[in-house]
């Protein structure tokens, strides 16, 4: 069952992969679309079997066949809970994906190639989502990678769309490389990657500094995929593919692979306060870094994408303080409207004819009545006004966090009312104030998108419901994978005021920016002037890519022409051309012995017999 | 059958070869592709003939297997002495595998007989060498090697084709000559101490030499003599200067077998001579051949990103995957060295296909230059499709044949110390930097040149050329059970018994 699951969207790739050529545009929709619904239906039905079946049975595991025999390694699958909301999530949120980019690609002759990657990311996706072996894991981990680099530079002939997809590639690796030697430490230790035994080892106090080792290691390989501080830059640029492709790989699964990781490993981490205090760390910074970025993007798409980046943030302070299923919950609604934002954003890039400029676009309400509504949702989701999701996964972290340390709790807030102000923006911007288009009759999301637009924006509005608290099912779902939940010091009453400050807060701000940048644009633009510095500093992001353009990039190419230019070519090559020429050279000096005279060898030729003769007759 | 068959197969390519010759030229003008017909035929039915090695060939015994031997120059112990275990196992399938594609994918027209005839006796002398287990025979067939190459660089190259074959040429043999010094003291020795001579390989393990943990000890100078020759071979930091030259002027066929097989030759050297027969040397010389191995993988890595030319990009990347390759053997653990082993199979398919593929845009361009190109996969989408593949084998993605490998290795450096494996995984980063930057260069973005816009996609005979490759590629990342399996045993007791080392025969039960 599981297998089928899995492997429904390698056939999908495969066919439209080998056949794209040959195949009518129908059916390859029909093959991509189908193979991910058809998972979704079994990952589903699995799922109401899980909920019938007492908690402890929840899991599923299966053993194909030995993949490493020397590493004790093989090709063995797990569903269990945690996996199951996420499958659940990856064939969902991407078969709505898919459908929609039915029509969003339905002029692209690459329209084969894309639904064959499409698929393939939901193999490599689902592989990491279901592998019971840290090694399986990294396939799909460095799958989903290669997938995000081929659908980043989807459109290959802009050469800056195909150096996005190469920058993600690399920068992921350098996440990967600690990946990797965080596997090869913890093989070293306990002599397995198997997921399942790993959990079950009897840790003592020895392994607590290794596990801390391990964990750091991993955290930067998580650092890598999810695109947080210092990893994050990657993220951006990936905008530059197809927008079905940001909501599905850039925000709503891929992305969260890193927390996923996190979750599914929190055995170590529970065990390595060190490493869950830098996972905080990290992920505050994140959120609040990346936020004031996304202040004044002009781009649709890079606004979101610095939002996601905050969002994970949240994601990693969840998991940091030890909420691990508080982390999925966001992960789960970051998904729904996250997915939602950028799909109704694509919409909007669509009417406009590739317009992603959000200062070319304004009053688009009336225009995009739809879309117009379903970005409504995501926005209200995403900036947390209850009873939309994103408020109640938000409210729980932040709540969490404050049981764990108020200050991490101030700055979560912090960065959710900046999220209120870029969101708002964002929103008003394209939607209200005049019209810059001259172009009467734009055209509403046709019928496949909007089915997902509105699947989506309900799943937006009411997905928190899986989480309300204190009738929390996604918790208790998950409560068998989780071995401890953090229980809150603080009462009800703290809760509930913390609740109404977010809340009140988040109206404020959303008033306040929403009038801003609807009635009042000439203060908006007075004060862009008077912070002229500041405003140049936060919309160039802190000068970020250039410093490691200057400090990574530049340096590796001087380097490497220096050991070319010198090394390999002066001083190597030199000696040994050097030594031939000097072995010519010296050919030529004795070839003045070999000069035909008859005379001088008939010397030489005394000389010798002579030399001989002396010899012996020393010796006797 | 079984204990000629590796006779048959050392001598069916060169068989061939003479028969090739012998075509008349009325035959060969009428019928212009009877010459590469009969090369392909005579190069697949030695690939079936090695496939019956599976049949003859126990995985369970590290023992030598298939032994001949035929007494050859008596009074010197020389012998004619051929054999096999689980790792030469691999590498003879890998060279009949590799040559049938290479005559295939031949697009040389001037002179073919004779291109193609150089080919069956280079792929003669390569299973020789692997199969040798004489020292003197070992020698012959390690030179023999030189001769078709340097022909084949010299006649079929380009333009600089002379300076490059000279000089891989005299660089080769430079080693080998010091080689052949030590394979005669080896014999001098065993004279000296059994009372008579020998080359063979098993008696030679058995000879006592003097080390006292100083460079000029007996054993220690021996061990530097051998593996000169073997790090000239592979190659490694600082005697790799030859290689690109080579690689960048011979044709596609040449540098094909070059980086596939002629390679590993340095490799297997250290694994089957330098290594068990200098063992007290080896671990003397470890630190600095571990050190040498870890430059070459950064250094040719770097060298890589710093070029301008595709075949020398391929070239310098050989030299830094080849360091990985002696990492793991030099770390002499279990991972590492059987993860070495694995490397060099799927080095020898992914970079051997790189060049095959090289060699491709390069007949329909005829130049190499990565700048000349830009926007292929608009052109040739197949092309892209492949080139993509064996790319990202190379650079080790998961599920293909380059990460089981370079991910063994890099666990058995890892238990000999952390840091070279932190060292090594380097490569994992800077192999993807050059590698996609070379691939976005040459692929991705707009046609900038005219020219490129008429190039024509994959013909049947390069797709027939290199599905094998490819279905390989994903065979050995996915189940490389097989392969893993019958390489094992071997690879066990040259670990365990490295030290003292004295492989027997296999007696067939």
């Amino acid at each position: 069952m599981i297998t089928t699951l899995l492997i429904l969207p390698l056939i999908g790739f495969l066919m439209n992969g080998l056949l794209s050529r040959r195949l009518p545009r129908p059916l390859v929709c029909l093959i991509a679309c189908g193979s991910v619904l058809f998972s979704f239906g079994i990952a589903f039905y699995l799922f109401l079997q899980f909920l019938s079946w007492p908690e402890g049975w929840r899991s599923i595991t299966v053993t194909l066949f030995p993949w490493i025999p020397q590493l004790g390694v093989d090709f063995s699958l797990k569903m269990d809970a945690l996996a199951m909301v996420l499958t659940l999530i990856v064939t969902g949120v991407g078969f709505l994906i898919h459908l929609y980019s039915i029509h969003y690609m339905k002029d692209d002759p690459g329209i084969a190639r894309y639904f064959a990657f499409l698929n393939l990311f939901t193999f490599t996706m689902l592989l990491l989502i279901l592998g019971n072996n840290l090694l399986l894991l990294f396939i799909g981990w460095e799958g989903v990678g290669l997938c995000s680099y081929l659908l980043i530079g989807f459109w290959f002939e802009d050469t800056e769309k195909a150096a996005a997809g190469k920058k993600a590639f690399i920068v992921n690796r350098v996440g990967d490389l600690a990946f990797l030697i965080a596997l090869f430490f913890a093989f070293s230790t306990f002599g397995t990657l198997n997921i399942e035994s790993l959990s079950l080892y009897q840790m003592t106090a020895e392994h607590q500094s290794m596990l801390t080792i391990i964990t750091l290691l991993l955290f930067i390989g998580a650092c890598g995929k999810s695109a947080q501080i210092p990893l994050y830059v990657w993220l951006p640029d990936a905008m530059a593919g197809p927008t079905p492709v940001s909501a599905l790989i850039h925000a709503a699964t891929m992305v969260t692979a890193g927390v996923y990781m996190i979750a599914r490993l929190h055995f170590w981490y529970l065990l390595a306060p060190f490493s869950m205090h830098v996972v905080v760390a990290t992920g505050l910074c994140t959120a609040l870094f990346s936020a004031s970025m996304a202040f004044f993007q002009n781009d649709i798409k890079k606004v979101l994408a610095y939002s996601t980046i905050s969002q994970l943030g949240y994601m990693f302070i969840a998991v940091g303080i030890g909420a691990f299923s508080s982390g999925i919950f966001h992960l789960v609604t970051h998904a729904f409207f996250k997915a939602l934002l950028f799909l109704s954003a694509g919409s909007v890039i669509g009417a406009l004819h590739h317009e992603q400029n959000i200062q070319k676009m304004g009053g688009l309400k009336s225009k995009l009545p739809l879309t117009h509504l379903s970005f409504l949702f995501g926005t209200l989701a995403i900036i947390g006004l209850p009873p939309f999701s994103g408020f109640f996964s938000k409210d729980e972290i932040l709540w969490l966090a404050f049981n764990a340390h108020p200050v991490i709790w101030f700055f979560g807030w912090i960065g959710a009312m900046m999220t209120v102000f870029y969101m708002v923006r964002l929103f008003t911007l394209v939607f209200y104030g005049p019209s810059k288009t001259n172009d009467k009759h734009l055209h509403e999301a046709p019928i496949f998108m909007a089915i997902a637009l509105i699947v989506l924006s309900l799943f937006s509005f009411a997905g928190g419901f899986i989480g309300f608290p204190h009738h929390h099912f996604l918790e208790e779902f998950l409560a068998p994978v989780f071995i401890k939940q953090i229980a809150p010091a603080y009462g009800h009453g703290a809760e509930y005021g913390l609740m109404g400050v977010a809340i009140l807060s988040t109206l404020g701000v959303a008033a306040w920016t929403f009038y801003t940048f609807h009635k009042n644009r000439a203060w908006a633009e007075h004060m862009k002037i008077k912070f002229a510095k500041v405003h140049t500093i936060i919309s160039n992001k802190y000068y970020v890519d250039e410093f490691y353009a200057r400090v990574f990039v530049k340096p590796l190419n001087l380097v490497s022409d220096l050991f070319l230019k010198w090394i390999d070519t002066f001083i190597i090559e030199g000696i040994v051309n050097g030594l031939g020429r000097f072995c010519v050279y010296m050919g030529g000096r004795y070839t003045i012995l070999q000069n035909g005279n008859l005379q001088s060898y008939a010397f030489a030729f005394v000389l010798g017999v002579a030399l001989i003769f002396l010899y012996y007759w020393n010796r006797f | 059958m079984a204990h000629s068959l590796l006779t048959v197969l050392i001598c069916l390519p060169a068989a061939g070869a003479l028969l090739l010759l012998c075509v008349p030229k009325v035959l060969e003008s009428r019928y212009r592709w009877f010459i590469p017909a009969l090369a392909l035929a005579v190069s697949l039915a030695e690939f079936v003939f090695s496939l019956a090695l599976f049949c003859y060939f126990d995985a369970s015994s590290h023992l030598l297997q298939l032994v001949q031997k035929v007494p050859w120059i008596h009074s010197l112990g020389i012998s004619y002495f051929v054999g096999i275990d689980g790792i030469s196992f691999w590498l003879i399938l890998l060279t009949t595998f590799l040559t049938p594609i290479v005559i295939l994918a031949s697009e040389v027209r001037e002179r073919q007989k004779a291109y193609l005839a150089s080919f069956l006796v280079l792929e003669t002398a390569m299973i020789g060498t692997f199969a040798a287990l004489d020292l003197f025979l070992f020698y012959v067939f390690w030179e023999m090697m030189l001769i078709p190459m340097y022909f084949i660089i010299g006649i079929w190259g380009s333009t600089r084709r002379l300076y490059a074959t000279i000089k891989f040429f005299i660089y080769t043999l430079a080693g080998g000559i010091v080689m052949l010094l030590g394979i005669i003291f080896l014999m001098y020795l065993h004279y000296e101490q059994f009372g008579f001579f020998s080359a063979n390989i098993l008696d030679i393990y058995a000879v006592d030499l003097p080390f006292d943990f100083s460079v000029l000890s007996t054993q220690s100078l021996l061990f530097l003599a051998f593996a000169l020759a073997f790090l000239i071979k592979i190659p490694m930091f600082p005697f790799h200067t030859w290689l690109p030259d080579a690689h960048v002027e011979a044709p596609t066929g040449g540098s094909v077998i070059l980086a596939g097989v002629l390679l590993k030759m340095g490799a297997y050297g250290f694994l089957r001579f330098a290594m068990p027969i200098f063992p007290e040397a080896f671990k003397f010389f470890t630190p600095s051949l571990i050190i040498i191995a870890i430059i070459g993988v950064i250094y040719g890595a770097f060298l890589a990103l710093a070029q301008k030319d595709l075949k020398k990009l391929i070239a310098y990347s050989s030299i830094s995957h080849m360091g990985l390759v002696m990492l793991g053997l030099f770390v002499l653990n279990s991972h590492g060295v059987i993860g070495s082993v694995y490397q060099m199979l799927a080095h020898g398919l992914s970079t051997g296909a790189l060049f095959l593929m090289a060699g491709m845009i390069y007949e329909r361009r005829h130049t190499k230059k990565i700048s000349e190109f830009g926007g292929l996969t608009a052109v040739m989408p197949l092309f892209a499709v492949f080139f993509l593949i064996i790319l990202l084998a190379s650079i080790a993605l998961p599920a293909t044949n380059g990460f089981v490998g370079e991910f063994l290795i890099l666990v058995g450096a890892f238990q000999k110390h952390p840091l070279y494996a932190a060292l090594g995984g380097t490569t994992a980063i800077l192999s993807a930097v050059y590698m996609l930057r070379m691939y976005q260069k040459v692929m991705f973005g707009p046609i900038t040149r005219e020219v490129n816009r008429t190039l024509k996609d994959l013909s049947l005979k390069e797709i027939a050329a290199l599905i094998p490759i490819v279905i390989l590629i994903f065979w050995m990342g996915i189940y490389p059970k097989p392969f893993l399996n019958k390489m094992e045993k071997s690879v066990d007791y040259f670990i365990t018994h490295q030290q003292n080392y004295e492989l027997g025969v296999y007696e067939e039960k």
